[in-house]
């Protein structure tokens, strides 16, 4: 009895009501039903009230003029230009701090997290010290103090310190320096450029090959180096070295002229790259303890110092751990970088914000901002995705 | 659809109650019920609302609501006081958490019609401007080519800086910060030029947050029109009368030199407008549904409104605020206030 029971256990007719195939079947149809309505709901009722009240909707506005000026942008702008212009804008300068925000903050925590695993007291008690002092202070509470700082410290423009011959002006208003005069050369010297790092990449793989065949080692970093550097320079020697400047120059209320680095940048800069380095530190520590001891030792019998065994035998093997959180780590400065509306910053929140005061489309404007981080957000997870895929342990 | 039946409701009653003129609205009746008027006033801005250490509120906006108080019990002690952010103001004044809304409030057509609320006068012309540091030496707004500026994200307070600048053919550079209070630190600590806001916000501004207010001036050009008034819902037109005339009742004490002081010896007068005015001769505040004595309620407790303005925003106060626009009609301003006869 038992024993036929186990085999086939010929379906007993039970009524529909039930039989857990059918109710199974129903109650996922209603849960579907449901949120399938609700959705319909919110978004009909929605569409309804914004008509009924005639708020207008669509992206429309995006080609009118958006009338209202930022005080930092990376491309031409004028209160002329149109919102999307002014969007576009927010883009570029939280993109802007997050790429600097990501490169800066990742060296800055490995030398940390490197740090703390030093047999060097002092060294690993002030990377310690650091560690706590950072991760455990709300980032918004750093930057008003960096921006406080920044703008309580230094003096007016007119009083602003200079240096290097009066070339360079540091004030409360910004870092004010000298740069070349736009000139059509630039746009090849950017060209050669990228060939550039095309050929340190090809000559760093070929210098990689002739090692594992040869065991020759050769200075592919610092050569690759020369090839990224070298190339634009011939290019700029070759139009004949163009070489005027525009400098920094006090009129009226401001330096004119040259360029500068804002405080309000400055600050979130800072404070993104101190407050995630601090995690980052962590992170790194987290991964090369996770190495066996064995490895170090290992390295340390074949004579590598401890600089070699670090770059050549535990980074590399820890980086399959630190490599994942870190993608986190990513995300949350190029959404924490967000927090520039509290001290100034224009990004992409500042620039949503003043669009919605102006023309009153929440809804498009709001979709608009989230879509934007999506796919930043979206495109570093994919790029660490990839690179972690890359890096994973190839088993021979 | 419901405001509509509730006013054409209020619309026949009124009418059917022409003859009596004693018909109170629900609003009304919720207030006197209550024997306390609840009033939405800022979070705390110097001279316009603010409540001292010893929790009692004063200010210009806080008098208009102490001067209805006074109209509907006698007593300009009956107010609550609840202090509101922007973002909170219309929900509250909507949702009918207070009766009467005086914050800053700036009276547009949007706001009169499609919030559902009336506007019921305007105790403050404000408009916005621009301060800078004495140093400077500026005296023009017109002088303030190339300058950078403080601002701090408004409805219009950008735009109205980006059309002042480019009518004018000037550049500048915008410092744009979420919270009033780091703009204020960027300015006085020297970041920007120039900070913009309405006149009164810097009035004060100046008077509470710099640390040297001599070293400040506010320069003469007001680049936009932002007339602050009290508000109402819509639906209560009884209510709305009294908030309307409970103003205009300050405005009128001050044309006809009426004050706390005098208003005891102006009960005496001869002059048949104060008579009507003070209710000696009778029929004003039937018609508004009040005390006769109201105008008096109001004039002896919370002041005429040139008293108001010295007290809190004037001559009297920390703010030092001119009267300018907000001066009398017959003495060249903008306040002017219909006969009450």
């Amino acid at each position: 009895m038992a024993v036929a029971a186990l085999g086939s256990a010929p379906r007993v007719k039970v009524a529909p009501w039930n039989d857990p195939v059918i109710r199974g079947w129903v109650f996922q149809i209603v849960v579907v039903g449901l949120v399938a309505a609700l959705a319909w709901y919110l978004v009909s009722n929605t569409i309804d009230n914004l008509n009924r009240q005639k708020i207008a909707s669509g992206f429309d506005y995006l080609g009118r003029e958006a009338g209202f000026e930022i005080g930092d942008t990376m491309i031409d702008y004028s209160p002329a230009s149109t919102y999307a212009r002014a969007i576009w804008v927010g883009i570029l300068n939280t993109l802007r701090v997050a790429v600097l925000g990501i490169i800066l903050s990742t060296i800055l925590g490995t030398l940390l997290g490197v740090g703390r695993l030093s047999p060097n007291w002092l060294l690993n008690k002030i990377c310690a010290w650091y560690v706590e002092a950072f991760r455990n202070v709300p980032l918004l509470l750093w930057l008003f103090l960096f921006y406080k700082l920044i703008s309580e410290a230094f003096p007016g423009p007119r009083q602003a310190i200079s240096a290097l011959w009066s070339s360079v002006f540091l004030s409360n208003r910004g870092l004010y320096f000298p740069v070349p005069m736009a000139d059509p050369i630039h746009k090849w010297m950017g060209v050669a450029l990228l060939v550039g790092i095309a050929g340190a990449v090809v000559l760093h793989r070929w210098a990689k090959k002739r090692q594992e065949a040869t065991g020759q080692p050769f200075p592919s970093i610092s050569s690759g180096f020369g090839v990224a550097i070298g190339l634009p320079l011939l290019v700029w020697l070759a139009a004949g070295a163009p070489s005027a400047m525009s400098w920094p120059e006090l009129k009226g209320f401001n330096f004119e002229g040259g360029t500068v680095i804002q405080p309000e940048f400055t600050a979130l800069l800072v404070g993104l790259v101190l407050y995630t380095s601090a995690f980052i530190a962590e992170i790194v520590r987290s991964g090369i303890l996770a190495l066996h001891k064995g490895q170090s030792e290992a390295a340390a019998a074949l004579g590598l110092s401890r600089g070699q065994s670090m770059r050549l035998v535990l980074l590399p093997q820890a980086l399959r751990v630190i490599v994942p959180p870190m993608t986190s780590q990513y995300l949350n400065i190029t959404k924490n970088s967000s927090l520039a509306i509290a001290i100034g910053y224009p990004d992409l929140v500042a620039s949503i914000n003043v669009t919605i005061n102006q023309t009153g489309q929440a809804i498009e404007n709001i979709l608009l901002i989230m879509a934007a981080y999506l796919s930043v957000s979206l495109s570093i997870s994919a790029f660490m995705n990839w690179y972690n895929k890359r890096i994973a342990l190839t088993e021979r | 659809m419901l405001n509509k039946f509730l006013a054409a409701g209020i619309a026949v009653a009124t009418l059917a109650s022409v003859a009596t003129a004693a018909y109170a609205g629900k609003e009304l009746d919720a207030i006197k019920a209550r024997g306390q008027l609840i009033c939405g006033v800022n979070t705390g801005v110097a001279g316009f609302a603010a409540a001292d250490s010893q929790g009692k509120w004063t200010g210009l906006d806080v008098d208009v609501c102490r001067a209805v108080a006074a109209a509907i019990f006698g007593d300009a002690e009956k107010v609550k006081y609840v202090p509101l952010t922007a973002q909170q103001r219309f929900t509250a004044l909507q949702s009918g958490e207070v009766d009467l809304l005086v914050r800053t409030t700036t009276y547009t057509l949007t706001r009169d019609t499609a919030l559902g609320f009336d506007f019921t006068g305007v105790n403050y012309y404000d408009g916005q401007g621009f301060m800078v540091n004495k140093k400077l030496g500026v005296k023009s707004a017109k002088e303030l080519n190339g300058a950078t500026v403080c601002v701090q994200p408004g409805t219009t307070t950008e735009l109205n800086l980006a059309d002042y600048f480019r009518a004018n053919k000037m550049t500048f550079k915008p410092v744009v910060i979420e919270k009033v209070e780091e703009v204020r630190a960027a300015f006085f600590a020297g970041r920007c030029d120039v900070f913009t806001t309405d006149a009164s916000g810097l009035y004060a501004t100046r008077a509470a947050n710099s640390p040297k207010p001599e070293d400040y001036i506010i320069l003469p050009e007001i680049i936009s029109k932002e007339p602050l008034g009290p508000v109402v819902r819509h639906g209560d037109n009884q209510f709305a009368d009294i908030v309307r005339w409970a103003f205009y009742a300050m405005l009128e004490a001050e044309e006809y030199g009426i004050t706390s002081k005098n208003v005891d010896e102006m009960m005496k007068s001869d002059n048949p407008t104060i008579k009507r005015i003070l209710g000696v001769t009778p029929g004003m505040g039937k018609a508004l549904g009040v005390d006769e004595k109201w105008v008096y309620n109001i004039i002896k407790q919370v002041g005429n409104y040139g008293e108001s303005f010295d007290r809190n925003v004037g001559a009297g106060s920390p703010l030092k605020i001119t009267r300018g626009q907000n001066e009398l009609w017959t003495k060249g301003g903008l306040q002017y206030a219909p006969p009450i006869r």
